[in-house]
């Protein structure tokens, strides 16, 4: 079995005493090592999930529990160690005046020593493929170069999950693509938890599983070929479903069988191909 | 737009100027404009001006930046001397214009003074030009560190400073923005009597203050979620470091004020 790392026992929460629930008991569970992916559209409660597991907002009903520690005021600076997040605007999350003043930040705000501090500077910006833009002012950078610089950040104090808040949705198609490659190759040389927030149903694809939310509660959970699948009920609560899954149900209606839900060009591809030897 | 976005008049360059310690910087900068005004005779003027002269060329900075920093204060320079040339009655009488008589102890007065603000003024802009403002910031946090024990905000303010320098470049490219979008809603900048282009500026700056403030909170929460708790506990990466060229120029800078204190009457 492997060991919880998150765990939402029963979670409500509201911005304010006369304002409508955000989370409505929810409950869940992420484990060590995996990647989990929370979809929803806007006002879904996606982002408050964010902002509860790092002690940002407290839930008025429920429990948080990262690493067995439940999430208080006086356990937010042990929390805020484990969990690491990345915001959606590249601009109003880099703090430093240039690329290495930034990724040092969290490091100086935990007591590195400074030729500690210096080591992991290297690792990191080499993670995510920018150790050429050490001494880079941030507005030289582009928004993508920018998110990358906050994933080193993060990954610079070893955290046990990182958390990424919708950080491509301000990202040309290209950006976001580099930063979805780059999420991947840390995940693969780290063992990382990773979580990341998104409307879009695209991103989801490389995930080990899938939360879905729909107006603060938990809608559905599966791996991303069950969620794809799910085409109408998604469509319900407003996410677009991507080309690929689109074309696979009109082919589906046109009467030709696919062995599985694709997920993307090439699982389709590989479907029709093989389609004649089939029948 | 690039060059729009340099933030002070920082001179990038590698000489002895620029990498001294900003704090031997900035405290020799400090008494140095204490003792400009103990001098009182040619020879202690000249020992001033050579050790400004000498930090301008060692610093390799073109002249040209010195005259642009001087500028806009050619016009006090000027009148200063004027004002003491006029005023002053010593010495012999030089000669009338209209009904001052110019006397010989008020010239030698007017260029003085004339003299002092140029050399203050030198050497300040000195600073900003081989310093980054970043530098500075580091340095004025150090230097007032003492205070701390009286509870001045060193460490908050020292952020503060690094924080609004970090994102005047970001608001400077925000504005560009918004007056770009509000021209091309028929918002104009740049004609018309001075009232209304004053009130042009207010659909600029309503905007620009609404993002500012939502960009702080934004920011205020990315920095907390990454531990930030306040000075304490807290290690820097920039360090500063007191090297052989620093206590060597403060040997040079000692001497220099000895030597005017010997040479002054």
């Amino acid at each position: 079995m492997r060991s919880k790392l998150i765990e939402f026992r029963n979670v409500s929460f509201r911005y304010g005493e006369e304002q409508p629930w955000v989370l409505k008991d929810c409950s869940f569970e992420i484990y060590e090592n995996e990647w989990v992916a929370i979809i929803g559209h806007n006002g879904s409660g996606k982002s408050t999930i964010a902002k509860l597991m790092n002690g940002l907002l407290f839930p008025q009903r429920g429990e948080i529990f990262i690493d067995q520690k439940p999430v208080t005021p006086d356990t937010i600076w042990e929390v805020r160690k484990d969990v690491g997040m990345v915001f959606q605007n590249p601009d109003n999350q880099f703090v430093g005046t240039t690329v290495q003043d930034d990724v040092a930040f969290g490091m100086e705000n935990r007591g590195f020593t400074r030729t500690e501090m210096l080591t992991r500077l290297e690792e990191v910006l080499a993670a995510v493929g920018m150790p050429a833009y050490r001494q880079t002012e941030p507005h030289r950078l582009s928004g993508g170069q920018k998110q990358r610089v906050a994933i080193a950040s993060v990954l610079a104090v070893s955290p046990q999950v990182i958390i990424l808040d919708e950080a491509t949705a301000m990202l040309d198609p290209k950006g976001r693509q580099r930063i979805m490659q780059t999420i991947k190759d840390v995940q693969h040389s780290k063992d990382i938890t990773l979580l990341t927030i998104t409307h879009d149903l695209h991103e989801i694809v490389q995930a080990d599983r899938v939360i879905v939310m729909n107006d603060g509660q938990l809608w559905d959970e599966g791996l991303p070929r069950e969620v794809f699948s799910k085409k109408d009920g998604l469509k319900e609560i407003g996410l677009d479903t991507p080309f690929i899954s689109s074309l696979a149900e009109e082919l589906k209606l046109a009467g030709i069988s696919l062995t599985q839900e694709p997920l993307n060009h090439e699982e389709l591809l590989e479907d029709l191909w093989t389609l004649h030897s089939r029948t | 737009m690039n060059n729009a976005l340099v933030i002070g008049q920082y001179v990038p360059g590698n000489s002895l100027i620029h990498r001294l310690d900003p704090r031997t910087k900035i405290t020799i900068i400090f008494f140095f404009v204490f003792i400009v005004f103990f001098a009182n005779n040619f020879w202690s003027y000249a020992i001033l001006t050579v050790f400004a002269l000498a930090s301008l060329f060692t610093s390799r900075v073109p002249i040209r930046f010195i005259l642009k920093g001087l500028m806009p204060v050619w016009f006090l320079i000027i009148f200063t001397f004027i004002l003491h040339m006029i005023v002053t009655k010593e010495g012999t009488p030089v000669f009338n214009i209209f009904t001052f008589t110019v006397y010989s102890g008020g010239i030698l007065q007017g260029f003085a003074i004339s003299m002092r603000f140029f050399l203050l003024i030198l050497v300040t802009s000195l600073l900003t030009l081989t310093t980054t403002p970043i530098e500075i910031t580091d340095a004025i946090e150090e230097l007032l560190h003492p205070l701390k024990k009286v509870r001045f905000p060193v460490h908050e303010l020292a952020l503060m400073m690094s924080i609004s320098l970090r994102f005047i470049p970001t608001l400077l490219q925000e504005t560009e923005k918004i007056s770009k979008a509000q021209a091309s809603r028929g918002v104009d900048f740049r004609t018309g009597p001075i009232k209304e282009r004053v009130q042009a500026v207010v659909p600029l700056l309503v905007p620009l203050f609404v993002s500012a403030f939502k960009r702080a909170e934004e920011l205020a929460m990315a920095m907390e979620a990454r531990g930030y708790q306040g000075g304490q506990g807290r290690t820097k990466l920039r360090e500063l470091k007191i090297g052989k060229r620093d206590i060597f120029v403060y040997c040079l800078f000692i001497g220099v004020v000895i030597g005017l204190l010997f040479i002054r009457n």
